[in-house]
């Protein structure tokens, strides 16, 4: 008699631990800013019940899409114009849809459209630098943009960072919540960034390095790139069918 | 297999996505018992946390259309955040137990690398005393981290520690 079996989840289901040195150490000296702001005591290792499960909903309804950054009022933000998609899939290969997916960046010229942001670069008055998306039942999300700016921000002597967006994503449940940057190949700046490494796993600090794509390039108006994520997966039971 | 994407701090400008109205999770025209949940972030040095996010996430009552479930503050100048919601009931717990009423609080900011996650309980909740949650905190100074306390009618409040002296409890799942 032949046995098979089944792996098992489903909204109830809770998820994956996260992988260690995939993720950052809130504890990261390098990092200026994170002397005062990280916990010193260990994290409460708590079992995932309903609360980090279940997780909000968001429809476009009552969060406005905003899917091209490059025009504002009409007008044309100054910059080279750049198309940004990709795809957002769980552990397991499968799809997220219809979470939100929201953007933030600089303009061209380095600078946010943020009082506190006083680096001596132009402000663009046609660039809001906010954005929203929502993936499709593939897991796709795509927007327009214009390619954002290394600035200045005085970590360190004559410290830069990287061009890179903003990204915040949500997922299927509290568990799955993400925030993170979306970065530009062949940048100089990666290495010298200690933002970017403090992650200490290589391929995971090399996936959060958009790819060049002439599939989404559009002749005579953008280039494009592709930039994927991963959120967590669930963590499936085995049962005997 | 593919793993998580890695986190990156939400930094100093993630302003540009704030809404004020999103801390008002009220705003779609939910029913219920109003609460103001209110407090104040402060540093290793108790200097305000200025540039924070804090998101509110509750799983009771269940999200509809006309509650979203969630909402998102930014702290002021002085660190303070304040939020106003439906009061939460009890929920499910691991194995038979009941988790006492909850909200989850997570904090993003400049020189956090990934997100602080934390509870805000509601004191004097009968079912404080048996949350399968709560009782993991052993020490009752850390376990008052988690217990926002009454600030007037309908309202309660919690401070956040991020660092030292009374440092709130975060969970990691
Ligand atoms: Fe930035």
């Amino acid at each position: 008699m032949s046995e098979t079996y089944r792996r098992v989840a489903d909204e109830h289901t809770p998820f994956r631990d996260l992988v260690p040195n995939t993720q950052p150490d809130n504890n990261a000296p390098e990092y200026g800013s994170t002397h005062k702001r990280h916990p010193k005591q260990p994290g409460l290792r708590t079992p995932q019940t309903v609360t980090e499960i279940a997780g909000p909903r968001f429809s476009p309804s009552h969060y406005p899409a905003v899917i091209d950054l490059s025009r504002s009022g009409g007008h044309e933000a100054m910059g080279e114009r750049i198309v940004v998609h990709g795809r957002v899939l769980d552990e397991d290969g499968r799809p997220v849809p219809d979470t939100m997916v929201e953007i933030w960046q600089a303009n061209a010229a380095g600078r946010y459209n943020h009082p506190n942001d006083v680096h001596d670069a132009p402000l663009d008055p046609h660039f809001k630098g906010e954005g929203r998306v929502f993936t499709d039942a593939g897991g796709w999300y795509q927007f327009t943009t214009i390619k954002p700016g290394a600035y200045p921000w005085r970590n360190h002597f004559n410290a830069w960072r990287p061009n890179h967006i903003h990204y915040s994503l949500f997922g299927p449940g509290f568990a799955t919540r993400l925030i993170t940057q979306m970065y530009f190949p062949g940048d100089p700046l990666l290495a010298l960034d200690p933002i970017f490494n403090t992650v200490a796993d290589e391929h995971a600090r090399a996936r959060l390095i958009a790819k060049f794509d002439i599939e989404v390039t559009r002749p005579e108006w953008a280039l494009g790139y592709r930039f994927d994520f991963v959120l967590r997966g669930r963590d499936t039971t085995i049962v005997q069918e | 297999m593919p793993i998580a994407t890695s986190f990156q701090t939400i930094g100093p400008y993630w302003a540009l996505i704030e809404h004020p109205e999103m801390a008002d999770l009220t705003r779609f025209g939910a029913a219920g018992e109003n609460v103001v949940l209110s407090g104040r972030m402060t540093d290793g040095d108790g200097a305000p946390v200025a540039d924070a996010a804090i998101e509110l996430w509750q799983a009771s009552p269940a999200a509809s259309e006309t509650f979203p479930g969630w909402g998102r503050c930014a702290c002021d100048r002085d660190g303070r955040f304040r939020f106003t919601t439906l009061k939460p009931g009890p929920l499910p717990g691991p194995g038979n137990a009941q988790q006492a009423p909850h909200v989850a609080l997570t904090i993003f900011a400049r020189g956090i690398l990934t997100r602080l996650v934390t509870r805000a309980y509601f004191d004097g909740e009968p079912l404080n005393d048996a949350d399968p949650i709560l009782g993991l905190v052993e020490d009752p100074a850390r376990r008052a981290t988690l217990i926002a306390r009454p600030d007037g009618p309908g309202a309660w409040r919690i401070d956040i520690r991020l660092q030292g002296e009374s440092e709130t409890v975060f969970m990691e799942f």
